[in-house]
């Protein structure tokens, strides 16, 4: 903890202050990292780097060991293997007062005996601070996170929301270099999750402060995150921004669990430039662009997502001379799912699969919609596919 | 939260009037009695406080008021000690081996007939060639009420959400530090919850304190028991009303005292 001069601005101390590496700098290095509870390898040789001034996502299924991962770095529990290097010190067995970050917990963990102010002043007094400092700072973290006037209140006198403010006070309080966020928005309700969404990564920008968070929610580590590692089974399976990894996942694992997808698994049958050709059993063949990494021949599935795939009556239009890249499926509407902003139809194939697409209701009217049973024409481009090993 | 309280029908009346006079007429006979002016414990003779002045001028009464009100705060104390240090170990400590087979012995006593716990620490200062009289029967009812203590300081302590003492050691305190700053203050009404309740039981006693204290040492529960094998004096009312008000009075700080404690159990469990 530096301990800065008191009744300066927040943003520009963090910004100055020593403590905080410049945005960019790397901060924080996990290297081949294991923690085993009896016989369940929770968290199975992670390594991961993460820079200053990042808002990183752990996204995976409960049980994927990311809250694992997360309370290693807080220091509640301590890997088996591997190194936890934070400004190039090894914090793998440090204890949690030790270490210059601070977690906002799922449950916030407020202390139900102590009010506003005082849950807020409680590391600082931890800290040493003087009386007045404290005062000063508690004062900036209040009005920080709104909570002007709520000072004297104890948490079970607090809404859902004011609750999860203060949790998010007392964490930013004793300015940590890194921020851990264990699931901060599971309790909120949906309006209030996207608007907290949006007050999250303004305050994480203003402060420049490094965030972790922890997520089952695709959604939630899209919008905020500036990378997002997804978990499996104690493993990344992946690291990349959030585009990257909804639009080029590594895996049919991932392709899966971020957002809708269509697969079609099949076998390669031909090579023609930079396009293969797909031979699959369930939409017949499709000609797909080459993957970045080359593959070779073998069994492959072909995804594609829902909003990438165009509906028409009659088959792709404008698109004249390009008509051979274009993969053409027809058949009939299954099934019609409509969700206000966009439309998701379950087109049934004459090739024997399934295919959904996501249709924007750009039209008040529904001329343009579509209705049970009607045969459509089904297109997309090579570009629109990613290829998986099966 | 609320709840639909359902009105009682006349069968739950009758019942439950039957079972408040078999349990309370007694004593409100006794407590009725304490204030007679008859010697003749059957024979009502007017209202008087004269068994409380005889009670008051009484020496070896009310010696043995003041060694039974020593023996329970002091096994009281140590006992709360103890039980709560026990508790935690339970429920905060990493799982131990034979950490089952610990708990269990530390609740054995609850259902332990008093006469084998009583025996059996006689056999032990005898033993030990210990004087008995004020420690060996502190002692004693310390190992009595251990395990309420325990029990009691063990339910809170489970109901308490972990990450509370993980957030305070996340913001800068020593294991032991956020236990004193976060956990003893949540979990103190159940201590003195306990305590109080270890007092009580200490005051109770008759069993165990006639096994293990010695000549010239009698509590106040020995000393009534041989009184009345002389027969029933109405002094001895007088004696008992007042235990029992002072019960009645620990008791209810006692649940009061747990009440505030589960009532703030409720904030702390998160929405």
């Amino acid at each position: 903890m530096a301990e800065e001069l008191p009744g300066t601005n927040l943003a520009a101390d963090a910004a100055a202050g020593e403590a905080y590496p410049a945005a960019g700098q790397p901060l924080l290095r996990i290297e081949g990292v294991a923690k085993t509870f009896g016989t369940f390898r929770a968290v199975d040789g992670v390594s991961l780097d993460i820079k200053a001034g990042e808002f990183f996502a752990l996204l995976g299924p409960s049980g994927c060991g990311k809250t694992t991962l997360l309370r290693m770095l807080a220091g509640f529990e301590a890997p088996d293997e591997g190194r936890i290097l934070l400004g190039g010190k090894d914090i793998a067995q440090a204890l949690p007062h030790e270490r210059p970050i601070n977690m906002m917990f799922q449950n916030y963990a407020l202390f139900p005996h102590l009010s506003v102010r005082d849950n807020i002043a409680f590391g600082l007094k931890r800290a040493g601070m003087a009386r007045a400092d404290i005062a000063t700072r508690v004062g900036e973290m209040v009005a920080l996170v709104k909570l002007d006037g709520l000072e004297k209140r104890k948490p079970d006198q607090l809404s859902g929301g004011q609750r999860q403010r203060v949790a998010l006070a007392r964490a930013l309080a004793r300015r940590p270099q890194l921020l851990l966020l264990d699931e901060p928005l599971a309790a909120l309700d949906k309006k209030l999750r996207e608007s907290t969404q949006g007050e999250l990564m303004e305050l994480q920008r203003r402060l420049g402060m490094t965030f972790i968070i922890v997520t089952h929610d695709q959604e939630e580590a899209m919008t905020m995150a500036s990378r997002i590692g997804v978990m499996k089974s104690g493993k990344l399976a992946q690291i990349a921004p959030p585009r990257e990894l909804y639009e080029a996942p590594r895996s049919r694992w991932i392709a899966e669990f971020v957002g809708d997808i269509n697969l079609f698994d099949g076998e390669s049958r031909l090579r023609d430039g930079h396009r293969l050709v797909i031979g699959t059993r369930d939409a017949g063949t499709l000609v797909v662009a080459e993957p970045r990494e080359p593959v070779g021949a073998g069994r492959f599935a072909v995804a594609i997502r829902p909003e990438k795939v165009k509906l028409s009556r009659r088959g792709p239009v404008s698109e004249a001379g390009r008509e051979t890249a274009i993969n053409r499926l027809d058949g009939v509407i299954a099934d019609i799912c409509y969700l206000g902003g966009t439309t998701t139809y379950k087109v049934k194939l004459d090739t024997g699969g399934m295919l959904q697409a996501s249709v924007a209701n750009s039209a008040r009217t529904d001329v343009d919609a579509y209705s049970l049973n009607q045969n459509v024409v089904a297109w997309f481009t090579p570009d629109d596919c990613v290829v998986l090993p099966s | 939260m609320m709840r639909k309280v359902s009105r009682l029908s006349r069968f739950n009346i009758a019942s439950l009037a039957l079972g408040l006079a078999f349990l309370y007429l007694p004593i409100l006979i006794l407590v009725l009695y304490s204030f007679n002016t008859s010697r003749l414990v059957t024979v009502w003779g007017g209202w008087s406080l004269r068994w409380y002045r005889e009670f008051f001028n009484d020496r070896a009464m009310i010696e043995a008021v003041w060694m039974s009100l020593r023996v329970a705060v002091a096994s009281a104390t140590i006992a709360t000690l103890l039980g709560t240090l026990a508790a935690v170990a339970l429920s905060r400590g990493e799982r131990f081996r034979g950490r089952t087979l610990f708990s269990g012995m530390l609740y054995a006593p609850l259902v332990m007939p008093e006469v084998i716990t009583g025996l059996s620490l006689l056999l032990l200062f005898v033993a030990l060639n210990a004087e008995r009289g004020f420690w060996t029967v502190t002692i004693a009812h310390t190992t009595l009420t251990m395990c309420f203590v325990a029990v009691v300081v063990q339910s809170r302590l489970g109901s308490l959400d972990r990450s509370l003492e993980e957030a305070a050691m996340d913001l800068g305190c020593n294991p032991v530090r956020a236990f004193v700053a976060v956990t003893l203050p949540l979990i103190a009404p159940a201590i003195v919850a306990g305590w109080m309740l270890a007092f009580t039981l200490s005051l109770d006693d008759l069993v165990i304190a006639s096994f293990t204290t010695g000549p010239g040492s009698a509590t106040l529960p020995i000393r009534i028991y041989s009184e009345v094998r002389l027969g029933v004096k109405p002094e001895i009312n007088a004696i008992c009303t007042l235990v029992i008000a002072l019960i009645a009075v620990v008791i209810v700080i006692a649940s009061l005292a747990s009440k505030l404690s589960s009532s703030q159990g409720e904030s702390a469990a998160p929405l």
